[in-house]
């Protein structure tokens, strides 16, 4: 029996938790305080992770800029509290990840992201231009005339910056001379044509246990099919996904690409297909080029100073033996000539890079955390862990003789290489491509493959803006 | 054998109600209202608005990124002619059924029956051991029991190809539908364990004697005593493992969908447009299909229940 008082209690606690549901609901759009004066707490998100994928990048970021950065505040008189959430993902499920947080007016202060997603992310309003977030102080940066043209577009979006890009990369083909050995191949490698590349794959397909070549293929893989697989070999047709306003569609270079693919996974089995079709086949391809199983591998110089880094705790994939073992060499075109511009070797370059977050809370602190993070001494403390081509001229000039891989790259790859249309369409592009790449490796003919991709572009951009048949 | 002293509280519980016939809990509108107005309040905040948010969405070309992430344009029906005249979308339909008969229908509901059956007769530690280790394969997260997969099936070195001396074989690449199978099955068997237990201890054990003593085989007394005692459990069970089955999203873990969408069934479907295909429009038309799907199907067994219980 409910009496009468305890009957009053019990509505006093109904209204309370429904009040308190109701508030909930509200905290959240409280106004924020936006007097500087007060303690500041900024956060950094990345792909990143101490121990996992990039962790070179994640070290840097809690043991040298957010210490430093912290100090220096500190000396201006400012008490700002600098942390630092790390992922470890695929990039794609990275990718969705800050877009729901940007969608939902959350997210990290400065948000690491690839380049090639700014421009959907411009358009969807998440981020917004960089000038217009930080402020005047933007624009006054010391950095902007460091960082060429060509690579600042990497984080740029209808002519206006929305990132600082964090560095420049490029494609090679990766090999090991100790397989080239055994196959009477020679150690200063270096192919003139596809079929030079073929024709090291045939002899090397006469070793026991090894997989000549791995061409990455498929939608697993993600962008890591498009970048470091098709796109590389496109431009050595002579095509580019995106030219005169129009996407590559079902045209003879497209086939070109899509015949190498037939070759080297359906007709001649040089390739291992199922491995292109694994949710984890990119790190498998990486454990297996650790271990001597594949003989060549066509992938960014994230590959060498990264995964397969013999330095403590950088590499998922580390090569005790790296520096003998491995070689590289640039990526010939299809015949020697017929690349674009004419070009014998070509190359495909990205870049990723860190935004500002427009609902930041403290965006002016935010830009000089950013700028902090871009000045020269963040990069020699950076490239002090593993050096990477950074976007900064100063510091390339400075610390890449250390390197002969990336000093390679940076001279004789960054110069003849190509780069993705910054558009909004191109990852749906991109995806498309990839499912050409798969079906023909998962044993469709050429011609349906590379008719079904160009439909499917015809629905992503519209019947006129796709070239070829 | 009762006494007569539980009279007097009775007595005193029926007062109030005497009070207020028209108001058993004696709260008043007002103050019911309000008494139940938190649960009111959670429901509308997380059943009915995403409904009905996800049906607005699904007339929409909203997107995760881009244009259509700014300013989505309203497309009306459009999602749901694009979703069922594409191919990919019945494709996807079709693994689903296959995959709730061959999973849920057959694999877990008949297995789960098996083991209920074939331990009802054991007592003691072995009962526990078998019931345990079954349950075990219930109570693991799904996620862990995913990575526990991926290493039994993997191609490498993987522990079914060194128990089969099938070296190589890449399972769930070749045979991904059946893994995803063999998985749920795995999964799922226990629930129908459990509750096929329960009821196979509820029929009358004087039933059981009594065809016994007429010399019924075991098959026979499975047919005529214990199939029909336990109907009413036979129906539920198949009714909940359908639409789990049909609603789980637990076998993406192992296979992600792949290879090339081929156990791509529909929550897989569904979360490959929506989130990493960024189409959200398209993905919660689809949603609305689905739970339509659902509905029929609920609506099915319960037409079935009541023309069994009238007969």
């Amino acid at each position: 029996m409910i009496n009468h008082s305890r009957r009053r209690t019990l509505a006093a606690f109904a209204i309370a938790t429904a009040g308190a549901l109701v508030f909930a609901g509200c905290a959240g759009e409280a106004p924020e305080e936006t007097e500087e004066s007060g303690p500041v707490t900024l956060t950094i998100t990345a792909n990143a992770i101490t121990g996992g994928k990039n962790a070179a990048e994640a070290d840097w970021i809690t043991d040298w800029v957010i210490p430093e950065f912290e100090a220096a505040m500190e000396e201006d008189g400012k008490d700002v509290t600098v942390e630092f959430e790390p992922q470890g993902v695929d990039d794609e499920n990275y990718k969705t990840k800050i877009a729901l947080d940007l969608q939902s007016g959350e997210g990290a202060d400065i948000i690491g992201m690839d380049g090639i997603w700014v421009g959907e992310f411009a358009e969807a309003g998440y981020i917004k231009p960089l000038s217009e977030v930080g402020g005047d102080a933007v624009d006054d940066w010391e950095g902007w005339e460091q960082i060429p043209e060509a690579v600042q577009a990497a984080l740029s979006f209808d002519d206006a910056r929305y990132g600082v890009p964090q560095g420049a990369d490029g494609r090679v083909l990766y090999f090991n001379k100790d397989l080239f050995e055994q196959a009477g191949l020679p150690a200063d490698w270096q192919p003139e044509s596809w079929d030079d590349v073929l024709d090291a794959a045939r002899e090397l397909k006469k070793l026991d246990g090894v997989t000549p070549i791995q061409l990455n293929a498929g939608t697993a893989m993600g962008e890591a099919t498009t970048m470091q697989g098709l796109l590389p070999m496109l431009v050595g047709t002579g095509e580019q996904v995106y030219e005169e306003e129009q996407w590559v569609g079902d045209t003879d270079g497209l086939n070109d690409v899509l015949d190498l693919y037939k070759t080297i996974y359906v007709d001649e089995g040089l390739g291992d297909a199922v491995l292109q079709q694994e949710a984890a086949g990119r790190d498998t391809s990486f454990q297996l080029f650790a271990s001597n199983q594949i003989g060549i591998l066509l992938e960014g110089d994230y590959f060498w100073r990264s995964v397969i880094n013999p330095a403590e705790g950088v590499g998922t994939a580390p090569m005790a033996n790296r520096d003998e073992v491995v070689g590289y060499t640039k990526i010939p075109a299809m015949e020697p000539g017929s690349g674009i511009n004419g070009q014998n070797f070509v190359s495909m370059s990205g870049g990723t890079g860190r935004v500002l977050n427009p609902n930041s809370d403290h965006p002016e602190v935010a830009w000089e955390l950013l700028a902090f993070m871009n000045s020269a001494d963040a990069y020699e403390a950076r490239n002090a862990g593993t050096l990477a081509i950074t976007p900064r001229t100063d510091v390339n000039d400075e610390m890449l003789a250390d390197d002969p891989m990336l000093t390679y790259v940076s001279e004789e790859v960054l110069p003849i290489t190509a780069y993705r249309p910054p558009l909004a369409a191109y990852p749906q592009v991109s995806t498309a491509l990839q499912q050409a790449t798969l079906d023909v490796v998962s044993g469709m003919s050429v011609a349906d493959a590379a008719s079904a991709y160009a439909d499917a572009v015809k629905d992503i951009a519209g019947d006129d803006a796709v070239s070829g048949g | 054998m009762t006494t007569g002293t539980t009279t007097a509280p009775a007595g005193s519980a029926i007062a109030p109600r005497r009070r207020r016939a028209d108001d058993v809990a004696g709260l008043g509108t007002a103050r019911a209202g309000l008494f139940v107005a938190p649960a009111l309040i959670i429901i509308g905040l997380f059943l009915l608005f995403p409904a009905v948010w996800t049906i607005w969405l699904g007339m929409t070309d909203y997107r995760l990124t881009g244009l259509q992430a700014a300013s989505p344009e309203f497309v009306g029906f459009d999602n749901y002619t694009d979703a069922l005249t594409d191919p990919s979308f019945w494709n996807s339909l079709w693994l689903t059924l296959i995959f709730v008969l061959f999973s849920g229908i057959i694999g877990q509901t008949l297995i789960g029956f098996a083991l209920a059956w074939s331990v009802r007769n054991i007592h003691g530690w072995a009962k526990a051991l078998i019931e345990g280790l079954v349950l075990a394969a219930w109570v693991i997260p799904a996620s862990v029991a995913s990575f526990l997969w991926l290493v039994l099936l993997d191609r490498r070195s993987g522990t079914v190809n060194g128990l089969l001396g099938t070296e190589g074989t890449a399972w769930l690449i070749d045979h991904p539908m059946e893994s995803i199978i063999v998985f749920n099955i795995w999964v799922g068997t226990a629930f129908s364990m459990q509750l096929f237990s329960s009821a196979l201890s509820a029929v009358p054990p004087s039933q059981i004697e009594s065809a016994k003593m007429v010399g019924a085989s075991g098959w026979q007394q499975l047919r005529d005593v214990i199939v029909p005692n336990i109907k009413g459990h036979i129906l539920t069970n198949t009714l909940l493992i359908t639409l789990w089955t049909f609603n789980t999203f637990t076998p993406y873990l192992v296979t992600a969908g792949g290879p090339n969408g081929k156990t791509e069934i529909l929550s897989v479907y569904i979360y490959e447009t929506a989130i990493p295909g960024g189409q959200l429009g398209l993905g919660a038309a689809i949603s609305l299909i689905m739970l339509l799907i659902n509905l029929v199907i609920a609506l099915g067994y319960v037409r079935v229940s009541r023309g069994r219980k009238k007969r």
